[in-house]
């Protein structure tokens, strides 16, 4: 790996730490499309802010920006408030409506500034590792590791200093207001941290791959874990890893970093979904399946204990009768039986099933159950 | 404006704009009215983020062009972005806004994949691709607005073929189970009508916008009227004028078209959540003004009257201003008197102090009847 791959690899597992803190608590309060709202918006914000100061490079345009991601949520909240339409119409007004001010304001521009509102939406990590940041000449490596190692920084002091507040304000955020916490304060300092870190990461990765990895992450670690700090953990390693391996993704097809790396945490949902330890689609589909034997055993032995020692056990405990009686198909009826006597719970002697004490036991229990 | 105007007559590109637009208007008005009606709003974002790999792929593999093909791409999926949204939402405890975003930005980043090996073919054919993220009204052909034509009259005459169970699906999913429709599938086809009115739209105003033209005209027709076939049909409305303003405007203003039609949309939200009679927000303030004032004029004449009444005889003894306004506050009281002299019903004696007229006591006594109920016993 050149010194170039690797910064362009350290910025990608950088941005993916920042974005997946803020991106749980998101995914946590049902509020993960407003990353999507406020990561096209704060384009307005850094527009704007670049009328102001007129300098590309200035710390300026990100105030601007997270100003302009929190007047996303307001816009969004007043407009709902007024109850003539609903939240999720009141999103999808909002930021098309200021996202497109930004693209027509940055027409206008016209070629004089390199602000390219597809730029912003695609992103081009691939050029981070060019634009350095040197101090007094001393070169510190490429200046979106410092911006957005700072963000992440900030995410992490907030959430640590505010981790019971944010938990609180997520999971019970009326036992939140009357302890005296503010959840509207919560709210909007998670949204300030949202607005910043989609700011920060627009520029290196596009504002597309900001969602991706404020979501994904979560999402998949939702599905792992019930413990919030591990859920916080999870989906940073989870969202660094699909970092790196979108990376070498788009290394392989030669593709565009940002995409990849979109793609990437959708693989890697897919298979956390699929092969999640408890609540993946395997391990339910494998459970559901053991349920379904298990249930039939029951049954078998149920009716086996309530005909025993009746005028008509020798009817009711030939094992063709159970294809009949439980409207079983007759291999399904056969391996049931077969794995009742694997288990020691039924004996066959002379064409009738017999119960063993074991199996007069199970089917007591499973009875009473 | 004018030039505009006439140049719609003669000019045969504009004209090809103009009639595109409209249609695009049209079609993801009426169809969007539901999506907004349904909570849908987003989803139309997701699915629409979610056309670009369809988009992409279409052109990769077949080579071509045609507005068909690509539609059919940008369809195909949008259609499996929703599939995608709902699996995930009935299959895990992941929640839908999660799926969305997650369904939206995956897709897309494949979508730009998929852009970087078209960007590396030779150049042949591969212009205009890009033009699919914010759209170009300007680059629409004749056989883009026909195919737009067709397409989204296939999507009106499913509309109307399935209005009522659409309708009944809106707005009581529970009693159209209960009736023995096959919800699941309406919802299906429903939500399919809703993937048309996208791809209609996508080359003019791009996938990144083309949710706010979805939900846009939707929440501008709701606020005028209560009845769906009203609403749909104005939503078409405001959809084909946000078009074609909004297309007209960036080919004079040379923006790009789709935040231009955009803007006009929103426009058009924003007036109808402000004057639309009835639910509008200035009336609905009115309404709240005039009661507020109301209320206060006839709280100040029963105070008066209640003055009056501790003054036996002398009714229209003067009362000074400072015995009224504890509670509501001088202004409110002040304003109150002024008005009520205005009508006749109180007067401002030369001492300073206030009174109701003959009229005023009159009316603080029909005031007071009114207010108590009727029948009780005094």
């Amino acid at each position: 790996m050149t010194s170039a791959q690797i910064d362009v690899l350290l910025v990608a597992v950088v941005v993916a730490a920042a974005c997946a803190i803020p991106g749980t608590f998101l995914v946590l309060r049902r509020m993960a499309m407003m990353s999507d709202a406020i990561s096209h918006t704060v384009l307005l914000g850094i527009v704007l802010a670049f009328f102001v100061v007129a300098d590309l490079g200035s710390p300026i345009l990100i105030v601007g920006a997270a100003l302009v991601g929190l007047l996303t949520v307001v816009l969004v909240e007043a407009t709902s408030r007024t109850g003539l339409v609903r939240e999720d119409t009141a999103i999808g007004l909002v930021f098309p409506a200021l996202f497109s001010i930004a693209v027509i304001l940055i027409s206008s521009l016209a070629g004089d500034v390199h602000l390219d509102s597809d730029a912003v939406l695609l992103g081009e990590i691939a050029f981070a590792p060019f634009n350095r940041f040197a101090p007094f000449g001393v070169d510190l490596g490429p200046v979106a590791i410092w911006v957005m190692g700072a963000i992440l920084l900030i995410n992490l002091a907030c959430t640590a200093l505010f981790f019971k507040e944010l938990k609180l304000a997520t999971f019970d955020p009326a036992l939140a207001a009357a302890l005296g916490f503010s959840p509207a304060l919560v709210h909007y300092g998670l949204m300030a941290l949202v607005s910043i870190t989609a700011v920060g990461a627009f520029d290196a990765v596009g504002s597309i791959l900001v969602v991706a990895l404020m979501v994904g992450p979560p999402a998949a670690a939702y599905l792992l874990t019930d413990h919030l700090p591990r859920m916080l953990g999870l989906s940073v390693l989870i969202g660094a890893t699909s970092a790196a391996g979108g990376y070498w993704l788009a290394r392989l097809l030669d593709a565009n970093i940002a995409g990849a790396m979109a793609t990437a945490v959708g693989i890697a949902f897919t298979l956390v979904l699929l092969l999640a330890p408890r609540r993946g689609l395997v391990a339910a589909a494998r459970r559901r399946r053991r349920q379904r034997w298990t249930f039939a055993r029951q049954m078998l032995l149920i009716h086996l204990a309530t005909h025993e020692g009746t005028p008509t056990e020798s009817d009711e405990s030939h094992p063709d009768h159970m294809q009949r009686h439980m409207r079983w198909p007759a291999d399904f009826s056969a391996r049931v039986i077969q794995t009742a006597t694997d288990r020691g719970l039924v004996v066959l002697e002379a064409e009738q099933l017999r119960l063993t004490p074991h199996g007069r036991e199970a089917a007591k229990e499973a009875a009473v159950r | 404006m004018i030039d505009v105007l006439s140049g719609l007559f003669v000019d045969h590109t504009l004209r090809t704009v103009a009639l595109g637009s409209a249609t695009l208007g049209i079609v993801s008005g009426a169809l969007g009215a539901f999506a907004v009606l349904r909570r849908q709003a987003l989803l139309g974002d997701a699915m629409s983020h979610a056309a670009l790999p369809g988009v992409a792929l279409a052109f990769l593999l077949t080579g071509s062009r045609a507005p068909l093909v690509l539609m059919l791409g940008a369809a195909i999926a949008g259609w499996l972005a929703a599939a995608a949204i709902v699996g995930v939402v009935r299959t895990s405890r992941v929640k839908v806004d999660s799926a969305m975003a997650l369904t939206l930005s995956v897709f897309f980043g494949a979508g730009l994949v998929v852009l970087t090996f078209i960007q590396r073919q030779p150049a042949a054919g591969k212009a205009g691709l890009d033009k699919f993220l914010f759209g170009q009204a300007a680059a629409m052909l004749e056989s883009d607005v026909i195919t737009m034509v067709a397409v989204g009259a296939v999507g009106l005459f499913g509309l109307l073929a399935l209005w009522k169970e659409f309708k009944l699906l809106s707005f009581d999913p529970d009693f159209a189970a209960t009736l023995g429709m096959p919800t699941r599938r309406v919802d299906i086809l429903l939500t399919s009508l809703l993937v048309i009115a996208i791809v209609v739209g996508l080359k003019t105003v791009g996938v990144v916008l083309m949710s706010a033209m979805v939900v846009a005209p939707g929440a501008a027709a709701r606020q005028w009227t209560n009845r769906l076939g009203v609403m749909v049909t104005l939503s078409a409305c405001f959809g084909a004028a946000a078009g074609v303003l909004g297309a007209l405007l960036s080919t004079t203003a040379e923006t790009s078209t789709g935040p231009t039609i955009v803007l006009v949309a929103t426009g058009l939200v924003v007036v109808s959540l402000l004057f639309a009679p009835a639910r509008g927000l200035v009336w609905v303030r009115m309404r709240a003004w005039r009661s507020r004032r109301m209320l206060a004029l006839e709280a100040v004449i029963a105070d008066l009257a209640s003055l009056a009444a501790q003054h036996g005889s002398n009714a229209t003894h003067p009362h000074d201003i400072g015995a009224l306004n504890a509670v509501r506050g001088r202004a409110v009281v002040e304003r109150a008197l002024t008005e009520l002299a205005a009508d006749g019903l109180a007067r401002q004696h030369d001492t300073g102090g206030w009174s109701l007229t003959p009229r005023g006591l009159a009316e603080a006594d029909r005031l007071a009847r009114s207010r108590r109920a009727p029948g009780v016993a005094r």
